[in-house]
């Protein structure tokens, strides 16, 4: 099936079979930046924005992205430096598998949420998964971030 | 790799009969947010999706909430009616479900038209003056339709009363984005009490009695007794009947003694 869409501003057309992810169809376009963990709507790695919202795209059929614009962490190098360089400052920078989709879900919470509290970020947070390390870093470098953003 | 389910062909259905007639034929397959469906292996003849029938939308009256089957959990989750009424617990039924991501794929339609046994949202919404509006069944409270055997209609959209009843909802998890242990959801309108267990592990359960709007302490343990008797409880990996058993007692006075407070106990 014909489908045309914008990944980060920039045009594509495809024909796509019905069943393809659009995790595996984006990264057949080259965007590595986004990780397949646990393919079952659990871990948050394969996190990108349809319009603006953050979804996962291994739950999503590519063919449902027509019409549609898709934000990938490539398309957000600027903001996701800023976030990692947070990161990295609270020892939270982590294993590079993860932090994409976190990356990307991070960005969404900052476009949607006015102030969020703690546990609105948690709540924002809740469903990217890390296996390694914890929440309590990443959680001090989102502050840091946030307030970062207002201050300029 | 490609997912586990297989499409043959996909078909944006253009009116509602089409979507119906296609979901006749037992190889076709209405689409929701495909959350569940893609956990399954089904080899699909005609994926049916109905992303272009106007059912994206939450509207609301004086009377009701009119909820499209294609709205997402997260639609519910912020819509800013929904989150005024019945003390917030629409948007606490789904707050637990995996994460902002996954509800922003998930539908209404799915998971009413699924009935599934754990679900928090069917807990809360049997709990309210529900009603599903099926496409050929016409509308049907949510009670009845939680007994009506599946078939091939199509959910086109949710109803919910606003009667102005006072309710509440606790659920127990063993860890954040699991599925519930148990979920239990309390309702008051006048004389009557709503009480809801749901995640039993089986499908939600009402059982409504109507005594006065302020209770004692013995009109509560009369209402956990009815419960007990009328509602099975069962074990699963999550929990066994026991442990259920022990979270439904103090799940129901929890749930009556918030409602009686006003509805502000933070649990
Ligand atoms: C990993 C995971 C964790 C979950 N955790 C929870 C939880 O903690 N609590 C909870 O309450 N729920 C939970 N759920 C269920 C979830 O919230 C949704 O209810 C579920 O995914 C179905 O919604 P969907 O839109 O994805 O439906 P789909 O997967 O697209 O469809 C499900 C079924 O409904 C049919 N269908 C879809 N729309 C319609 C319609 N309009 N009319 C008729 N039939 C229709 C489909 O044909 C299919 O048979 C979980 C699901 C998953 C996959
Ligand atoms: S890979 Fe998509 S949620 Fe884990
Ligand atoms: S640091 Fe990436 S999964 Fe834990």
């Amino acid at each position: 099936m014909k489908i045309k869409l914008w990944i980060n501003e920039k045009e594509f057309t495809d024909d796509v079979s019905p069943d393809i992810a659009l995790l595996e169809w984006l990264r057949s376009k080259g965007f590595y930046s986004i990780k397949r963990g646990c393919e079952t709507s659990n871990c948050g790695l394969c996190t990108v924005l349809l319009d603006g919202k953050p979804v996962l795209s291994c739950s999503t059929l590519a063919i449902r992205a027509n019409g549609k614009y898709v934000t990938t962490l490539e398309g957000v190098e600027k903001d996701a430096l800023e976030i990692g360089g947070f990161m990295a400052d609270e020892g939270s920078e982590q294993c590079g598998f993860c932090s994409p989709g976190f990356i990307m879900n991070v960005i969404a919470m900052k476009n949607e949420l006015t102030n969020p509290t703690e546990e609105e970020i948690k709540k924002y947070l809740v469903g990217n998964l890390c296996r390694c390390t914890g929440y309590v870093g990443q959680l001090r470098a989102i502050k840091n971030y946030l307030k970062s953003t207002k201050e300029v | 790799m490609k997912l586990l389910f297989t499409i043959d062909q996909y078909v944006i259905a253009e009116s509602l009969e089409e979507a119906y007639e296609l979901n006749q034929s037992r190889r076709n397959v209405i689409l929701g947010g495909i959350m569940w469906l893609k956990m399954g292996k089904k080899r699909i003849g005609k994926a049916i999706d109905l992303s272009a029938l106007d059912l994206h939308k939450i509207e609301e009256d004086e009377d009701c909430f009119y909820i499209g089957a294609m709205c997402t959990l997260r639609d519910l989750e912020v819509h800013p009616g929904l989150k005024k009424y019945f003390n917030g617990i629409i948007e606490k039924s789904v707050e637990s479900i995996v994460g902002v991501q996954f509800r922003n794929g998930a539908t209404v339609g799915g998971t009413v038209f699924s009935r599934f046994g754990f679900s928090d949202v069917l807990t809360v919404l049997l709990a309210l003056d529900t009603y599903v509006e099926l496409y050929k069944g016409g509308i049907v409270s949510l009670s009845d339709f939680m007994d009506m055997p599946r078939d091939n209609d199509i959910l086109v959209k949710i109803i919910i009363k606003k009667d102005n009843r006072k309710a509440a909802y606790v659920n127990q998890r063993k860890s954040a984005t699991d599925l519930p242990i148990l979920a239990c959801a309390v309702s008051n309108v006048g004389n009557t009490w709503n009480i809801v267990l749901g995640s039993r592990p089986a499908k939600a359960q009402l059982i409504s009695l109507r005594l006065s709007e302020s209770l004692n302490e013995e009109q509560i343990n009369e209402i956990i007794n009815v419960v007990e008797d009328k509602i099975v409880l069962g074990s699963n990996d999550r929990g066994s009947k026991e442990y259920r058993s022990i979270l439904a007692d103090v799940f129901i006075r929890r749930n009556i003694e918030e409602i009686l407070l006003g509805g502000n106990h933070e649990d």
